[in-house]
């Protein structure tokens, strides 16, 4: 948790989540399913969290109670220090302090890059239009996207529109990103630069990032420290750190200390993977 | 355990909510429909219209009269005379467009501007053409399902993944194969769904020429199916029959078509998810 | 890279913005060189030869009593036409104009009536519940069912066809209007929720254009189902319009007049469901856009 390294500025104050005890279980027809079982994650503010685990093992359920998006059956999710859900409400209230990057994304396809970046502040009302249009129009030169204002997102490639969508969350000062697997979709290539466009996003706007994938190598790359996940019920199996300083380049993927670590967590994750497939051969 | 979910199903909160719409709709129905006798003056519209009540007795009364029971047999056999050979002419139409792309040019043009006439302007004409009645009424059913199942047959084949063709030419099979191993099954749920949907269309196109065509005038008014049914009950003042011809409509339309969607299940198996 | 994408990007936009009249008149070249508009030319000869043949020249069976090709078209187009029906006689207009006029109000009313219904049924689950049972209880029966009822609840001849054409169309839009708010990916809503939309702000920029595709599918359809229940409606009661005018020139035994009426109708009906076309690509452009896009 220390293990932020000396280059994190000490002005991030804001966005520490603490996950206690949290248990969610899903009662479809009867037959309760458990997704997440007594999950304890303590996430220090302006920390990249990769939380790894084989694909269908609950890591969304997470996500999703800490965004609002359903409630949790016991435990509490703090942010700071409020309470975001507990006894008395085990449903948090979406909002946009939380923001959340969409696995298959969720830029509106009615509206035009611009428009999607202008729409959390324009909900808000707080500015006048053309006070967020000029704001949306200089972060999106900030991030390379200059000439694409005008643009539907159906017109540009996948790969822009990923960098599209972390501007609109970053819009709105949040202090928390949560994104749910959102380069599963990219081959691989355009992942790493989706990756290193990423890490100079954060650079220049730090927030706490918890950050949802299953391939090893991103959360390595990305990471401050990796989650692995146990599979169905989720839980926290083992916690890597990674201490690889930032800011961090492709160069560190080849470096003897990336294959250290990634040799660490592979037999873990291995392990998580095969468990989760067995099981669903079982289902299926 | 299918009871189970069954019974949970009927008494979920849903499911009561629907009920319960239901319920009040036909109170406000009979309320309305006796206005004139409760509160001494009739209610616009629904004082018009006779009461849930009277035509259930009605409808009590039809039940043991072979007459209205042979009138569903009419229309019946109308309805599945020009359905089934919408199906025999357009699926095949449909299969040879989609894999014969000169036919394709040709037909499918003529085809588009034939279709935007709709079905039931074609009466007349089919009655001048066709030497009975009945066929004429068979003809003008036909032409209602059998655009919609061209149309979705068309569709289905030509959507189908070109990588399951690709497979199966590396594997040696030849274009007979191709087509009966591929293309029909992969065709095979827009059929269903363009049966599904030419079904209900007709029923529409049944019920409106038998009201158009007096019913059919061979056997008199006992012959001339459930569109006949309503009309003669209007014609003769008998305003409750005319809903108990509605409502029997419905019934026979939604198991004409309940009826299909079983058979395509049957037909489509690997649709079902788990 | 990322500087060579927003380069190669630029271009793609320099291209969509071409688009209006440039794509048109490729497409319209690469189109006449391909044998599309011929084999289109053969299939309309062939299906109007084996009209003028069988009924004029051969005379078959059965087809002799039909209408020709030929009596139909010089009737049709005639200053002086022998059954009084042609593009230069007001009464054709009149016919049209009718018929027209009961579209517009039917579909107008089932439009603003069905969209915000389909809206809020796809909206709110527990409105669902209580209204979709009952209209699922009305969808089976034919809406040619409905005459006479129609006939006894509304006076005259007018209202009662312009209530069959309405509830036509009514269905068909409240349905795929429904339908289309449930087909929207659940997560641009939640992403409305967490850039702080509330909830009426999420049913005006999320559901309502999340649905848009399918309302006009939905429209579409509906247009289509109105003439169809139009012209049966006008068939049975009704004074004037196209399908009046077919169902009396058969009385009348005006043979070539029906045919005028079936074709009037034809090329009236593609007009209008075009026109609804035409107005939902210009309410969707980044659809028209994205389409454009993949077309290349």
């Amino acid at each position: 948790m220390n293990m932020m390294g000396e280059e994190m500025q000490p002005e991030v104050t804001k966005g520490a989540i603490r996950i206690e005890d949290v248990v969610k279980i899903y009662d479809p027809d009867g037959a309760a399913v458990m997704a997440v079982d007594h999950c304890s994650i303590d996430i220090p503010a302006g920390e990249i969290c990769m939380i790894v685990g084989p694909s269908g093992c609950g890591k969304t359920t997470l996500l999703n109670a800490i965004a609002g998006f359903h409630d949790v059956t016991s435990g509490h999710i703090y942010l700071d220090d409020e309470m975001l859900c507990g006894p008395d409400n085990r449903k948090a209230e979406p909002g946009s302090d939380r923001i959340v990057v969409f696995q298959n994304g969720a830029l509106f396809p009615w509206k035009t890059n611009l428009e999607n970046i202008a729409f959390g502040p324009m909900m808000e009302g707080k500015l006048s239009k053309s006070e967020i249009y000029d704001k949306a129009r200089s972060m999106m030169a900030d991030a390379g996207l200059s000439g694409t204002e005008n643009s539907y997102p159906g017109e540009v490639s996948s790969g822009l529109r990923r960098r599209v969508e972390i501007v609109r969350a970053l819009m709105n000062d949040p202090k928390v990103l949560l994104f749910d697997e959102p380069y599963r979709a990219l081959d691989s290539l355009t992942k790493s630069v989706m990756h290193e466009a990423l890490l100079e996003i954060y650079y220049k706007n730090k927030v706490t990032i918890f950050f949802i994938t299953h391939d090893l190598e991103e959360a390595i790359f990305l990471g401050h420290r990796l989650i692995i996940m146990s599979s169905r019920p989720c839980k926290p199996k083992k916690i890597v750190d990674v201490d690889i300083p930032h800011p961090r380049d492709y160069s560190v993927l080849t470096s003897p200390r990336f294959r250290e670590i990634m040799n660490e967590a592979k037999g873990v994750v291995h392990e998580e993977a095969k468990k989760a497939f067995d099981a669903g051969e079982k289902e299926g | 355990m299918s009871l189970r979910t069954f019974k949970e199903n009927l008494f979920s909160k849903g499911a009561l909510r629907g009920i319960a719409a239901i319920v009040i709709f036909v109170i406000i129905w009979e309320v309305g429909a006796r206005s004139e006798q409760i509160f001494g003056f009739r209610v616009p519209f629904l004082g018009l219209v006779p009461p849930p009540s009277s035509v259930f007795v009605s409808w009590g009364g039809l039940i043991g009269e072979p007459s209205y029971w042979q009138s569903w047999y009419m229309s019946f056999v109308r309805v599945f005379t020009g359905f089934i050979a919408a199906v025999l002419i357009g699926i095949p139409l449909g299969l040879f467009m989609a894999v014969n792309k000169t036919f394709y040019g040709m037909a499918f043009p003529s085809f588009e501007v034939l279709r935007p006439i709709p079905p039931l302007a074609w009466v007349p004409a089919s009655i001048i053409f066709w030497p009975t009645q009945e066929m004429s009424i068979a003809f003008v059913t036909f032409l209602g399902a059998f655009y919609t199942i061209v149309i979705n047959v068309l569709g289905g084949a030509k959507s189908i993944n070109k990588q399951f063709l690709q497979a199966a030419q590396s594997m040696g099979a030849s274009q007979w194969d191709i087509f009966r191993r591929i293309i029909f099954p992969a065709t095979l749920p827009s059929i269903v769904v363009g049966s599904a949907v030419g079904m209900g269309i007709t029923w529409e196109v049944v019920v409106a020429a038998e009201m158009i065509s007096g019913g059919g005038s061979s056997g008199g008014g006992a012959g001339g199916g459930l569109g006949f049914f309503i009309w003669a009950s209007y014609v003769g003042g008998s305003y409750e029959q005319i809903i108990v011809g509605m409502i029997s409509i419905g019934i026979a339309g939604y198991f004409s078509s309940e009826l299909l969607r079983q058979l395509g299940g049957y037909l489509t198996p690997w649709l079902k998810t788990r | 890279m990322s500087q060579a994408e927003a380069t190669d990007l630029g271009l793609k936009i320099g291209q969509a913005e071409v688009t209006g009249m440039g794509l048109t008149m490729y497409r319209m070249s690469s189109w006449l060189k391909s044998p599309r508009p011929y084999l289109m030319v053969i299939g309309f000869a062939f299906l109007l030869a084996t009209w003028y043949f069988t009924v004029e020249v051969w005379k078959l069976p059965r087809f002799q009593d039909m209408p020709g090709i030929t009596e139909v078209f010089s009737e049709w187009f005639s200053k002086d036409p022998y059954y009084g029906l042609s593009i230069y006689t007001p009464e054709y207009y009149k016919h049209i104009l009718i018929s027209l006029r009961r579209i517009a109000y039917a579909f107008f009313l089932a439009t603003i009536l069905g969209v915000p219904l389909g809206l809020f049924l796809g909206w709110s689950k527990t409105l669902r519940e209580y209204i979709f049972p009952l209209f699922e209880v009305f969808r089976p029966i034919p809406v040619l069912a409905w005459v006479p009822l129609a006939i006894i609840i509304f006076s005259g001849s007018e209202t009662p066809v312009i209530f069959l054409t309405f509830l036509a169309s009514f269905f068909a839009t409240t349905l795929n209007t429904m339908l289309g708010v449930e087909s929207i990916d659940e997560s641009y809503s939640r992403a409305a929720y967490c850039l702080g939309a509330s909830r009426w702000q999420t049913f005006k920029h999320v559901v309502v254009p999340g649905a848009m595709p399918y309302i006009f599918t939905g429209l579409q359809i509906s247009i289509g189902v109105a003439w169809f229940s139009l012209v049966a409606g006008e068939m049975v009661s009704g004074q004037y319009g196209l399908g009046y005018l077919i169902n009396t020139s058969y009385m009348m035994i005006e043979y070539p007049k029906i045919i005028i009426g079936m074709i009037t109708l034809g090329v009236i009906g593609y007009s209008t469901s075009a026109l609804v076309r035409l107005a939902g690509d210009y309410m969707m452009q980044w659809r028209v856009r994205e389409l454009a896009l993949g077309d290349n």
